[in-house]
């Protein structure tokens, strides 16, 4: 078969990876770690890559047109957030844009450093960005999540005072899928002090969860791209009008300043379509993760020795499960021989222990063995039971610690 | 608890005769208004237009969207009740329960317009009052300067309860008082006179002037997005772009440099006059200050006054700049106004302006041109799109 030009270059992509289906059934259950690209998404990014390469800020034709997309996108991003535009900023991604908003708080208020307050089971990033405050000068006080996996409010709204400056806590957390109640929080916290700032990270969230800053209460909000079918490295940050952080690049001015650097167009447009696809399709796909976790719950019922941790009214698309007396990394790779992947803590900690299953006080014999099944619109049934399947199976074969 | 709005018109309230035609354009506003909210029943009463949810849509939003509507002097959301008594005092109770626990003092108004009703307004007050200060001990009455006015409306289709009105946009109705052409450059004025026109009664068109490749793409778009951003005011706007590059450059080569500026607003007034007639304009609408710029001077807006038979509106002329930039705020259309993109006004600037021009020399020094046919050819040539309130 001939191809030509860069269809050829998308077109043996496509091919190769069919090759290596033919050997095993694919079942991703690792979705909050990564998603596969929507083809469609892909073909998007492609001509931005391949037709419409321009430079938005280049003065010709071809830069305008650039200059449209990236509008396009932005508008796309926003309405996610029935917010205008001009309060998306777009970034390299979840980790940049907690960065931004937390660091950024912290270099836009130096003259005053007082407290922040965090959710001890945020992301890595979050909680790395706060270590780095506290290195600054800022009083950082980390907050414990309940025994559920949720945040404590009202520890937060007791820790929350006069002096403190910005709050952090996750939409829904990316272990065991709890669900924060942000209304609460945000109330809760405004009420000991109107200008405390609310960051949110809704990496795990956005376009799956309901989320209008303004009701809501939240002066920043992160998302990525990559966990929402769009390629990885691009994401982008909320901000809340009368928000000002000082931004952590230096350079040529775009995205208003905050995050200089040529415009990554085939990541930030390719995060605007998918957004607008995914949001599209929330409330449909919310029921249909709703479905899959009752039918993997009751599997996994009938499995003596599991344990689920995620709490109630955890997000229907991320289940934290236990098996005590295995080790989660070998039940891992027993799965990824059936074609089942899933994966233990946080992708991005490699295998380290889990700190938020830790935070919640788990037995280490549940820590040690805690898997992760994470659903994305592409997941099955039959997905779902080749794991649960597999997961007895390993656990027949496998030798016990 | 089942919401209404309550629309107060203002200036419609005089207009006698009129006042069904000015009522009917301005539900049928609000409707185009509400359009992307939900569904809404409108209905009238006195000198109050009803806007009656049909399903849960977004009040918040539906009240948004009305603040832009011209034609409205105040806004109410209120809460809908039975009209009997007892409902009453308890939807006032459970609606406003959150105002009234903040407040220290308070009193009842009420309007009472169903004559049948067994009570009159001063006892309704009373007893609504009466009821409030038994369930809220934080309250006193304080009829002279109260912290929160309760506001009861005993009418013909029920009773409504709020607190508080937002004030509205003012003005007219859109569309009731025809149709003006206004001349819009990308700059920060144009946008503000246009809408500060729809405010009284006129439906705007647009007219832009482009001469690529002096003039780009963007400063093109500049003017679309601006003309987006006064929709939510003047509703749906039709804009047209008249390709003017070969009159610039003919002015350039055929006219003295002092008066390009001069001769070229004057090509201007033409093609937007006859751009206005082909379209049932009956008035041209431009952002002209006077002294802002040099070719701002009561005698160069002489020599650009001559070239046209309809009226030119200027409803910022008597404004100081700083009053300008705060209405665009208002509007939104300042951020976008102030990207550098070169407009037309901007190509051939020359370095002496005449301030002090004489239409009679102007007429002579276009004598050089085939005026008539050049205006023609523009006219015909412009390019028209619609934009929608979205």
């Amino acid at each position: 078969m001939r191809y030509n030009g860069t269809n050829g270059i998308f077109a043996a992509l496509i091919f190769c990876a069919q090759e290596e289906e033919a050997f095993l059934e694919e079942r991703y259950l690792d979705n909050s770690a990564t998603t596969p690209v929507d083809p469609e998404v892909a073909r998007y990014a492609l001509e931005l890559m391949c037709q419409n390469y321009g430079n938005p800020s280049s003065l010709h034709h071809k830069g305008f047109e650039a200059q449209l997309a990236l509008e396009r996108a932005r508008q796309q991003a926003a309405s996610v957030f029935s917010a205008d535009p001009r309060r998306i900023v777009f970034t390299g991604g979840g980790t940049d844009s907690n960065n931004l908003a937390i660091c950024g708080t912290a270099l836009a208020l130096r003259r005053t450093k007082g407290r922040m307050v965090v959710n001890a089971a945020e992301h890595a990033s979050v909680l790395k960005a706060m270590d780095w405050c506290e290195s600054e000068g800022w009083e950082v006080v980390r907050v414990a999540p309940l025994a559920d996996g949720t945040p404590d409010l009202e520890a937060f709204a007791a820790a929350a005072d006069a002096r403190t400056a910005l709050v952090s806590c996750m939409a829904v957390n990316s272990e065991t899928g709890a669900v924060t109640d942000l209304r609460r929080l945000s109330r809760a916290v405004k009420a000991k002090n109107p200008k405390t700032l609310v960051h949110c990270d809704a990496v795990q969230a956005f376009c799956r969860l309901e989320l209008n800053p303004k009701t809501l209460g939240l002066d920043f909000v992160s998302a990525s791209g990559h966990k929402i079918n769009a390629p990885k490295g691009a994401g982008l940050l909320y901000m809340a009008p009368g928000t000002r952080v000082v931004p952590l690049l230096h350079g040529s001015g775009q995205e208003g300043g905050l995050h200089p650097g040529t415009e990554n167009m085939p990541g930030f447009c390719a995060l605007g379509l998918a957004a607008q696809r995914m949001q599209a399709r929330r409330a449909e796909l919310w029921d249909r993760y709703t479905a899959l976790r009752a039918r993997l719950v009751t599997k996994l019922q009938q499995i003596p020795g599991v344990c689920i941790n995620s709490p109630e009214g955890a997000a229907p698309y991320i289940l934290n499960l236990s098996v005590p007396g295995w080790r989660s990394e070998t039940l891992i790779h027993y799965l990824e021989r059936l074609g089942v992947y899933v994966s233990s803590g946080s992708a991005c900690s490699k295998g380290a222990r889990s700190h938020v299953l830790a935070a919640m006080g788990l037995s280490d014999a549940r820590i040690d063995s805690a898997l992760r099944v994470s659903l994305g619109q592409y997941n099955t049934p039959a997905d779902l039971d080749a794991f649960a399947a597999g997961l007895q199976q390993a656990m027949a074969e496998v030798a016990r610690k | 608890m089942k919401e209404i709005i309550l629309i107060k018109n203002g200036e419609i309230a005089l207009k006698g005769l009129n006042r069904g035609n000015f009522e009917d354009m301005l539900i049928k506003n609000c409707k185009r208004h509400l359009r992307s909210v939900g569904d809404f029943k409108f209905s009238k009463a006195q000198s109050t237009i009803y806007a009656a949810p049909v399903g849960e849509p977004d009040m918040d939003a539906a009240l948004e969207r009305l603040s832009t509507v011209y034609g409205i002097a105040a806004l109410s959301r209120a809460a809908v009740t039975e009209k009997d008594l007892g409902a009453i005092c308890a939807c006032a109770g459970e609606y406003l329960a959150d105002q009234l626990s903040a407040v220290r003092t308070f009193k009842v108004e009420t309007k009472r317009s169903d004559k049948t009703f067994p009570l009159g307004s001063p006892q309704i007050s009373a007893e609504v009052g009466g009821w409030l200060l038994d369930h809220f001990p934080n309250l006193r009455v304080d009829v002279h300067q109260p912290d929160l006015v309760v506001n009861v409306e005993v009418r013909d289709f029920g009773a409504y309860v709020h607190a508080g009105q937002l004030p509205g946009a003012g003005g007219i109705p859109v569309g009731s008082g025809g149709r003006a052409a206004l001349l819009i450059s990308g700059g920060i004025d144009s946008p503000v006179a246009g809408c500060m026109m729809a405010r009284r009664g006129l439906e705007i068109i647009g007219v832009h002037f482009a001469s690529p490749p002096y003039t780009s793409d963007r400063a093109l778009h500049k003017v679309e997005q601006l003309v987006q951003k006064m929709t939510p005011w003047c509703g749906r706007i039709y804009l047209y772009v008249v390709p003017f590059t070969k009159i610039q450059e003919l002015i350039r080569d055929n006219i003295p440099e002092d008066y390009f500026t001069l001769v070229m607003r004057r090509f201007m007034m033409r093609i937007a006059e006859g751009i206005a007639l082909r379209e049932d304009c009956g008035a041209l609408v431009t952002g002209e200050s006077v002294g802002q710029v040099a070719s701002q001077t009561m005698q160069a807006l002489a020599c650009t006054d001559t070239v046209t038979a309809l009226p030119v509106l200027r409803p910022v002329i008597g404004m100081d700049k700083e009053e300008i930039v705060e209405r665009a705020r208002r509007l939104d259309t300042f951020e976008i106004s102030i990207q550098p993109y070169e407009d037309c006004c901007t190509v051939f600037t020359p370095h002496h302006p005449k301030t002090k021009p004489k239409a009679a020399d102007l007429d002579a020094l276009e004598q050089a041109l085939d005026v008539e046919a050049l205006v023609r050819e523009a006219v015909e040539a412009a390019q028209g799109r619609v934009f929608y309130l979205e």
